[in-house]
């Protein structure tokens, strides 16, 4: 599903990626660790084709498709959801209209019908009620005055009603109480544990891996991808710490 | 009537961003007319409008003035899409207990000059007035607000905010905006804000990445940019009528 090979990019003439690769099936859950620093958010941007990320090397294929060539809006269309670690706020949009707007652009981009304001509303409160989030939530301004955990669970909503094949979730679980944490990892078990989807969860900690087993767990350290193992990995992490591990 | 005999011109602090050209030419009668209005003690009057003129008309200039009596309330919201120069001017005085509620929008591209003038005298005590004016500019046009609010000394309690904000989607495009303040009572808020700025990239990208191309991104922004200066008006009807002709004109426009 998605190839990343050699892949080098700098941010303002300072290279952060230096020659990463990972391979992605669909079915699997990928977890990439690593100390501050280290390029974990750079690599979620550069997927995310956010402006300002420049790639120097390397190549990215998600779904056949050469990624890098596409616009931002262009790859979501295509089926990738880039969960934010700080998502913004639209101050004036709504959550409903916001996400009727992004889900019928996608949808017109796949040469699909668009939802009508009905059908859109039965699907955002079957997702809403998915992650325990009321419609009165989604009709409120896009993560206007919603707190650390509201707009991550609402991150987690928007990607049960895009409903993407591919998700990069980067440090969803920052900012989360240990309830908030549970919901957020039942909400990506929900949408994205399926035999055609994978998702790359991008995390400081291990607490998140609780509940969403991952099937491999990357260390990342200083651009590049140390060391590769299963869910010990992020265990032996957390107990030993990334100096020793990633040595 | 000495004040119908002489032409403003731009020397004048009260015009000093208006179109020259359209001055120079314009009939001193029809620029120096007030239209009047009196809203009885007590109760509601409301105006809302759309200035749309195409850029065959050299220019438009409204100006009313009108006079709210204890308790009443009186609301204004204009579009102004048109151009080459539209000027709408609104002097309220308020007296105990009214209220004045203002929301204007301009909107306008290649050498458009718009804009809103207001003056809002507090005459007497515990009188409120919110005023909430938003310019988005494209092309080389200017987007004017000079917002003057007088508290006369018995005027206690009075309660007055002003906030402007301007959006220049090109470069070339321009804001200007003054606000003035003369306050003689000491018991009185008044409040007033005012930023000029271009889309945040920041939700721009965010938009993308749910897959909004640039164009309805940017649309939605400027929507919801707008949509404040119609959010106090208690017609919801009108108020949605304002919007849809601003996003109709937005679509029209190159941008």
């Amino acid at each position: 599903m998605l190839k990343i090979d050699n892949l080098s990019a700098e941010i303002g003439g300072k290279p952060i990626l230096k020659g990463l690769s990972l391979f992605i099936n669909a079915g699997e859950i990928h977890a990439i660790m690593g100390p501050n620093g280290a390029g974990k958010s750079t690599l979620a941007y550069v997927l995310g084709g956010r402006p300002g990320y420049e790639v120097t090397g390397g190549s990215v294929t998600f779904m056949g498709k050469d990624l890098l060539e596409l616009e931002t809006h262009e790859r979501a269309a295509l089926g990738l959801f880039l969960g934010f670690q700080y998502p913004v706020e639209i101050p004036g949009v709504s959550n409903v209209q916001f996400l009727r707007e992004a889900l019928n652009a996608q949808r017109g981009a796949r040469g699909e019908a668009p939802l009508s304001g009905g059908e859109f509303l039965k699907l955002a409160k079957e997702k809403a009620s998915l992650l325990k989030m009321d419609m009165e939530m989604l009709k409120r301004q896009v993560n206007v005055g919603f707190s650390g955990g509201e707009k991550k669970r609402a991150e987690m909503v928007q990607m049960g009603i895009l409903d993407p094949v591919f998700a990069v979730l980067d440090e969803t679980d920052s900012g989360l109480d240990i309830d908030a944490l549970r919901i957020v990892g039942d909400g990506i078990n929900t949408i994205m544990r399926k035999p055609e989807r994978a998702v790359l969860l991008i995390t400081h900690y291990q607490r998140l891996l609780d509940y969403v087993k991952p099937d491999f767990v990357h260390v990342l350290a200083d651009g590049r991808i140390v060391k590769t193992g299963g869910p010990e990995l992020a265990l032996r992490l957390e107990e030993e710490g990334y100096e020793v591990v990633a040595a | 009537m000495t004040e119908a005999a002489t032409l403003p011109t731009t020397r004048d602090e009260d015009w000093r961003y208006a179109d020259s050209e359209f001055l120079a030419a314009a009939n001193p009668q029809a620029i120096n007319h007030w239209r009047t209005l009196t809203v009885p003690a007590g109760e509601t009057r409301a105006r809302y409008s759309e200035e749309s003129s195409g850029a065959q008309c050299p220019g438009s200039v409204e100006r009313y003035r009108v006079h709210v009596e204890r308790g009443g309330r009186f609301e204004a919201f204009h579009l102004v899409t048109g151009g080459r120069y539209v000027r709408h001017e609104i002097e309220v005085t308020l007296e105990e207990g009214a209220h004045f509620e203002f929301g204007g929008v301009t909107l306008g591209g290649d050498d458009k000059v718009q804009e809103f003038v207001t003056r809002v005298i507090h005459a007497e005590p515990n009188a409120t007035s919110n005023q909430v004016v938003r310019a988005v500019q494209w092309g080389k046009s200017t987007g004017n607000f000079l917002g003057r609010i007088e508290v006369v000394r018995d005027a206690q309690k009075t309660d007055a905010a002003q906030n402007f904000r301007a959006l220049l989607l090109e470069r070339g495009a321009s804001a200007n905006t003054k606000p003035e303040l003369e306050i003689f009572a000491d018991d009185v808020k008044c409040a007033h804000g005012a930023a000029i700025g271009a889309l945040d990239e920041t939700a721009g990208y965010y938009m993308a990445a749910r897959g909004l191309p640039p164009e309805v991104a940017r649309k939605l922004q400027v929507q919801a940019f707008i949509a404040d200066a119609f959010a106090n008006c208690s017609n919801s009807d009108a108020a949605d009528r304002l919007l849809e002709g601003a996003l109709l004109k937005l679509d029209g426009a190159v941008i």
